[in-house]
């Protein structure tokens, strides 16, 4: 190693020859050989048609599920042989979800929904993860609906709520699955415009799925899937 | 805010719930409530009377007898052979407690234990017109107030009496009501032997066993002798310890001694201490069926609310709970229920106790008491909430694990 390569950045997230198989009387294939490799700061679209996929290649990468061939790296480390509570130990400390649905827990305030991962994680008296909750949630305009239930804000308002627990222990990489279906083009746009700053500014992975074309463009790359295969991988 | 999250989650959970939650808490206190109430007045009862048994007899009786039946010379012979006798004729003996005055001298040394001959066989007691079949107990008065808690009995005259009048006879006041009698009265005593004496009450007492305070009279052992033609025979040594648990052991040590059949209070009173034992196993059983019904109803409330809220788990898990957490949170739940159900459950057996302790009934004056006796005890309100906490738990983990062992896609999925 004499003369340095061009710095590239090492991948955070990583899918090698992932396949997912339902099993059953007819084993229905969801994903085969999925190579993919998403750097730091990556803003990447998953697009494809329905029922190609999307959602279960962001469950695999996000370690909800397992893939049945194949095997998702996380920050370089294998996580095949991970059992149960250590994939859940990861998605506490370096992944973040938010799905379609915005799925705040409806008894607790827009605060307290934002500090749940930060009480599991713990790492900070109870002050500092409020103030911490209470920044992220002023970072994205909703500093004046912290006190808040989740049934008194617009769907907008609650999706960002969403990303703000999703964002609460500074996680590595964003999951997005189809996080603007529900959301009128000006709340969809502000959302983008969010995961944009992310990647930009503090360097966090972000993959969202998505099937509108337009927010689809705004990002730096895009993986298409058709037929649970992967198509174009461009950057 | 500075609770536990898992807390949090139970508490949101059970406090959407109020009703349910509220419903079931109540199962769960009145099973406690219930069983604290009747195990108050079951040992109270048995309490009482083995109180009273223990206070009214001998702790041990000895007798002239023995367990097993006498061996035959022959079979001594023959030691280990098979001896078939045909046509035996007992010898027939004197019956009686041989050497009892150096066996008496002897145990009187035994640390913790006083002993009193005695003598009892049946007479007919006759007053005016009226006859009754009685036991007469022949005893030693100054050993005799060693050996049982007669004296404390006593409403009227002393035991000590029969030794100042030696044709003293003392017995129950049921028994003087029987023959018409009273203090001072003169009565015949007409032995089997044939023997009338003619005697005088010098005592009476109640001790609220009324198999004592009708059947039983007390005379002097020298006249119990003359009355039953026995000089100087004795038949029971009745032995009373300062250590009550201990008869049976005593018992034993005496017999293996002696050869002498030697009862202990228990085994005299087996047969009440075996309906004790039906007794508790009723309450045990009808208290464990309210806890069942009980446990149902907080399975039924958790089965709900994780139902009503795998969303809320399967967002939890994508967060990064564990399996663990999950079940948590709700076995969580169901010791919340089970404890302030428990705690709950004190009150209303405090309150029942309390209310049953008030009660009076109306009973004839055979007996003393006209209330329940009642054991205030601190285990049953350890055990009370020892079922509760349990019942509640074991209801809980049922659909604690099917929570904890959820997939989140599948519901994602479905949510979706
Ligand atoms: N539990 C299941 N049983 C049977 N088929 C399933 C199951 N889960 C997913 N599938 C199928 O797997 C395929 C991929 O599903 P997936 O949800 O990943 O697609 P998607 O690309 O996210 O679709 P959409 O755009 O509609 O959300 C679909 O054909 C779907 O019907
Ligand atoms: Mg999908």
């Amino acid at each position: 190693m004499t003369a340095a390569p061009p710095v590239t950045k090492a991948p955070v997230i990583k899918a090698r020859g992932v396949g997912r198989v339902l099993p059953g009387p007819v084993p229905v294939t969801l994903l085969d050989g999925i190579d993919l490799s998403i750097g730091e700061g990556e803003f990447v679209a998953i697009t494809g048609p329905s029922g190609s996929g999307k959602s279960s290649l962001l469950y695999l990468l996000g370690l909800l599920d397992r893939p049945t061939s194949g095997s998702i790296l996380l920050d370089g480390r294998d996580t095949a042989r991970a059992d149960a509570a250590e994939l859940a130990g990861l998605r506490l400390v370096k992944l973040g979800f938010v799905f379609q649905f915005h799925f705040l827990l409806p008894e607790f305030t827009v605060l307290g929904n934002v500090m749940i991962p930060m009480r599991k994680l713990g790492g900070g008296s109870d002050a500092e993860l409020r103030r911490r909750a209470e920044g992220l949630l002023e970072d994205l305009g909703l500093g004046d609906q912290m006190t808040k239930l989740p049934t008194q804000l617009s769907g907008g308002q609650r999706q960002r709520v969403a990303i703000a627990r999703a964002l609460a222990n500074r996680p590595r990489v964003i999951l997005a699955d189809e996080p603007t279906g529900n959301l009128d083009t000006k709340s969809a746009q502000t959302v983008f415009d969010i995961f944009a700053r992310l990647a930009r500014e503090t360097g966090t992975t972000v993959i969202t799925v998505t099937h509108d074309e337009g927010l689809a463009a705004q990002t730096n790359r895009r993986v298409q899937l058709v037929d649970g295969r992967l198509v174009t991988h461009k950057s | 805010m500075a609770r536990p999250l898992l807390l949090d989650l139970a508490l949101t959970h059970i406090l959407g719930r109020k009703r349910q939650t509220i419903v079931s808490v109540l199962g769960v206190a009145l099973g406690v409530g219930f069983f604290i109430a009747m195990a108050a007045l079951m040992q109270g009862f048995q309490g009482y009377f083995i109180e009273t048994v223990i206070n009214a007899s001998p702790h041990i009786t000895v007798r002239d007898q023995f367990r097993e039946p006498a061996v035959q010379p022959v079979a001594m012979a023959f030691e280990g052979g098979a001896v078939l006798l045909h046509g035996l004729k007992p010898r027939e003996e004197v019956r009686g407690i041989r050497k009892a005055g150096t066996m008496v001298s002897d145990l009187s040394d035994w640390p913790g234990l006083s002993v009193a001959p005695s003598l009892d066989g049946p007479v007919i007691l006759r007053y005016g017109s009226t006859d009754r079949s009685v036991v007469a107990i022949g005893i030693d008065p100054e050993r005799e107030v060693h050996v049982t808690q007669l004296e404390d009995d006593m409403i009227q005259g002393s035991l000590t009496d029969l030794s100042s009048t030696a044709t003293g006879i003392v017995m129950g006041l049921g028994l003087a009501n029987k023959l018409g009698a009273k203090l001072g009265d003169s009565l015949n005593a007409i032995s089997p032997a044939g023997v009338i004496l003619r005697v005088k009450i010098v005592g009476l007492f109640r001790t609220g066993v009324s198999s004592l305070d009708e059947g039983q009279a007390y005379i002097l052992l020298k006249k119990a002798q003359i009355l039953q033609s026995r000089a100087n025979v004795i038949n029971q040594l009745r032995i009373r310890l300062t250590e009550v648990d201990a008869a049976r052991e005593v018992a034993a040590r005496i017999e293996a001694l002696y050869g002498y059949r030697s009862e202990s209070w228990q085994e005299a009173n087996e047969g009440v201490f075996g309906v004790f034992k039906i007794q508790n196993s009723i309450m045990y059983s009808t208290v464990g069926a309210i806890m069942v019904v009980a446990a149902f109803g907080i399975y039924n409330i958790i089965s709900t609310v994780v139902y009503e809220k795998s969303r809320d788990i399967a967002i939890l898990k994508s967060i990064g709970l564990t399996e663990r957490d999950i079940r948590r949170t709700f076995l969580m739940q169901g010791l919340m229920i089970g404890m302030i159900g428990a705690v709950l459950g004190w009150m209303i057996g405090l309150g029942l106790t309390a209310l049953l302790s008030t009660i009076r009934f109306d009973v004839g004056n055979a007996v003393r008491n006209d209330r329940f006796f009642l054991a205030w005890s601190l285990t049953h309100y350890w055990i009370g909430a020892l079922f509760s906490l349990s019942a509640s738990v074991v209801a809980a983990w049922i659909p604690a694990r099917r929570a904890a062992g959820a997939n989140p896609v599948d519901i994602i999925r479905g949510a979706a």
